[in-house]
């Protein structure tokens, strides 16, 4: 074996200029790789993030008449057990309501909140535009788009009316930008207690609300499920964010399966290029292994030497990849820009995900050596003794 | 005295639709320690034979005994270990590596034989490289010394594990009558002094006729064997 690998060594470095290329070709073929792959997985973690990274993952709402949840404070200390993933729970009480405003009326969302518990969800504090968070007995934000619409004014007063014709007076204390405008246009957003006033519920919601950690994105159909299963309760309607949203998740399966379709021939490339040339070197270097057989070099050596020539040029390609790769996609984020000076597309560097291209590369070249190992193999002393 | 290599009914076919004999029913006993010479003109199976001798090529039929072991019934890995250890070749264009220094040259078949080389060995090379006169060339690539230095390296290379047997073809081929000179007193001194036995084709007929025996081969068969001894 060490001789094997010593003999590769002394081949590749009196070749120097070929090695150089061949290693040149699998550090482009693992930079290209690493490239696509962290493009690909930053842009559905954007994605994801942007869809469902301020929303609800895992909805709870009731099947009954009333819409009403009653006993959630017990719930949400069961729900808490239920899966280790389950990062973030919050609690809504949603009604319809009436909204008018001097001249003008339309129907609205009232949602109110747990401020704290939900900020976390929906990061409310940093949308808020103008004014503040709603925290006393009926203060309530709007949307931004219904201020431009109907000319409110912070601290403005207007009438809710209730689906029981109840009328009570609002303080508008700020304005939200959720970045959607059917959103900015149809909520009314208030605390907990304001809604109960308004609507009547004695201390019910109408929906708990959930997000899960990083990990978990992917199986809030799982973690959903768990739910249902341990609440055991047939008045309650559990959804998660995959059910609702299956147009961005098969998009995403798409383009995952792109990526790993460029991926894959990438590697063929590699595979080819570099049994192709390794293959050659057997020819180059036939009247030497006739030699070392002549001289009593087990065959199994001298496909050693081979294998090792695909291990060391699979090992430099690979770490040159690497540096390659990152180097492109760092350019990528500092040159491909929005007018803004963001990214088009934020790269996701996922670290096991670089190193497994490059054990891959490795393996790879290791595994184009076995041609020629098997040719150098095959290589019969006399015939090259004979033919010089 | 005892015969170290025999060969029985050897026959050499070549080709399998245009059929080409080379060697016709050659049967031979080398005894151990001699200094054996074979000559004969250019296609007569003299080259041939000595590679079926060196288990480098299998004879179409007859048997190739080693130390009184059939070479037929060895796997391919005995066969190594027996080239390795027990047979050292010396060829007719020297054969040294050209990506390794005289000296690695010379290491080479120790290296095989054990994996690794040790300062003894190291210490024995460049031993063998001075008796060929080569210290002063030993760390040149192989490929950045003469003619006549790499053919002395190649010898010293086939010293390197003792061996009880060299094959030489034509080892002063492509030498100048000096350094044919030199060589083949090298040759008979490590005779003399290891008891190595040679077996060396040459054209040159002032050599041959000072080894203890001569063998000329004419048309693939024996056609004179004078023993000296």
């Amino acid at each position: 074996m060490k001789l094997g690998y010593k003999i590769a060594a002394r081949f590749l470095k009196s070749n120097l200029g070929q090695t150089i290329l061949i290693i040149l070709g699998i550090a482009i073929g693992v930079s290209v790789q690493i490239f696509i792959g962290s493009l690909i997985q930053g842009l559905q973690k954007s994605l994801v993030e942007k869809t469902i990274g301020d929303a609800s993952q895992i909805t709870i709402t009731s099947s009954t008449d009333d819409k009403e949840i009653v006993d959630y404070e017990e719930m949400i200390k069961q729900i808490q057990t239920i899966d280790q993933r389950i990062d973030k729970i919050s609690v809504a009480a949603d009604h319809p309501a009436f909204l008018e405003y001097g001249e003008n009326s339309q129907s609205i969302l009232v949602r109110g909140f747990d401020i704290e518990s939900a900020d976390e969800i929906y990061n409310f504090v940093d949308r808020i535009e103008e004014g503040t968070y709603p925290y006393n007995l009926n203060e309530i934000i709007l949307g931004i788009d219904l201020k431009e619409e109907y000319g409110i004014q912070l601290n403005d007063v207007l009438s809710l009316i209730t689906t029981n014709q109840k009328t009570v007076k609002v303080k508008v204390v700020g304005f939200f930008d959720l970045k959607v405008a059917s959103l900015n246009k149809n909520w009314a957003i208030t605390t907990l207690e304001t809604a109960g006033n308004i609507f009547n519920t004695r201390g019910s919601i109408t929906s708990i609300e959930m997000q899960v950690k990083e990990s978990g994105i992917f199986s809030t159909d799982i973690i959903a499920s768990k739910i249902t299963q341990e609440l055991n309760n047939d008045a309650l309607t559990i959804v998660n964010w995959k059910e609702q949203n299956e147009q961005l998740l098969s998009g995403l399966e798409g383009q995952s399966i792109s990526s790993y379709m460029i991926q894959v021939f990438v590697l063929i490339s590699v595979i080819l290029g570099i049994a192709s040339v390794l293959a050659i070197t057997v020819m180059q270097k036939s009247k030497q292994i006739g030699i070392l057989k002549a001289m009593g070099i087990r065959n199994s050596a001298t496909s050693y030497v081979f294998l090792f020539e695909g291990l060391i040029l699979g090992f430099f390609g690979a770490i040159l990849g690497i540096l390659f790769g990152l180097g492109l996609s760092v350019a990528f984020t500092k040159f491909a820009l929005n007018t803004d000076g963001t990214p088009v597309i934020p790269l996701f560097i996922s670290y096991p995900f670089i190193f497994t291209s490059g054990l891959i590369a490795i393996a790879v070249s290791v595994l184009a050596a076995l041609i020629p190992a098997y040719r150098s193999l095959k290589l019969n002393p006399i015939d090259i003794i004979r033919n010089h | 005295m005892m015969s170290i290599l025999e060969l029985k009914n050897i026959e050499k076919i070549y080709g399998n639709e245009i059929k080409t004999q080379v060697l016709y029913n050659v049967n031979l006993s080398i005894e151990k320690g001699t200094f054996n010479s074979i000559i004969g003109q250019s296609g007569s199976g003299k080259t041939t034979l000595l590679n079926i001798m060196g288990t480098l090529d299998k004879p179409t039929s007859g048997e190739v005994m080693v130390n009184g072991t059939n070479v037929k019934q060895m796997h391919n890995n005995k066969l190594s270990a027996l080239r390795n250890e027990t047979i050292g070749f010396i060829f007719q264009f020297h054969y040294l590596l050209p990506e390794f220094t005289a000296l690695e040259n010379v290491l080479m078949p120790y290296q095989i034989k054990h994996g690794k080389v040790s300062k003894d060995a190291i210490k024995k090379a460049k031993e063998y490289l001075h008796l060929v006169g080569l210290e002063n060339v030993m760390n040149n690539m192989a490929t950045k010394i003469s003619g006549g230095q790499q053919q002395r390296a190649a010898i010293a290379r086939a010293l390197m594990n003792e061996p009880q047997i060299i094959l030489a073809d034509e080892p002063t081929g492509n030498l100048d009558s000096d350094s044919t000179e030199v060589i083949y007193e090298l040759l008979r001194d490590i005779n003399h002094q290891l008891g190595t036995t040679f077996i060396i084709i040459t054209h040159d007929n002032r050599i041959a006729e000072k080894a203890d025996r001569m063998i000329e081969i004419k048309d693939g068969r024996i056609y004179q064997d004078v023993n000296k001894k």
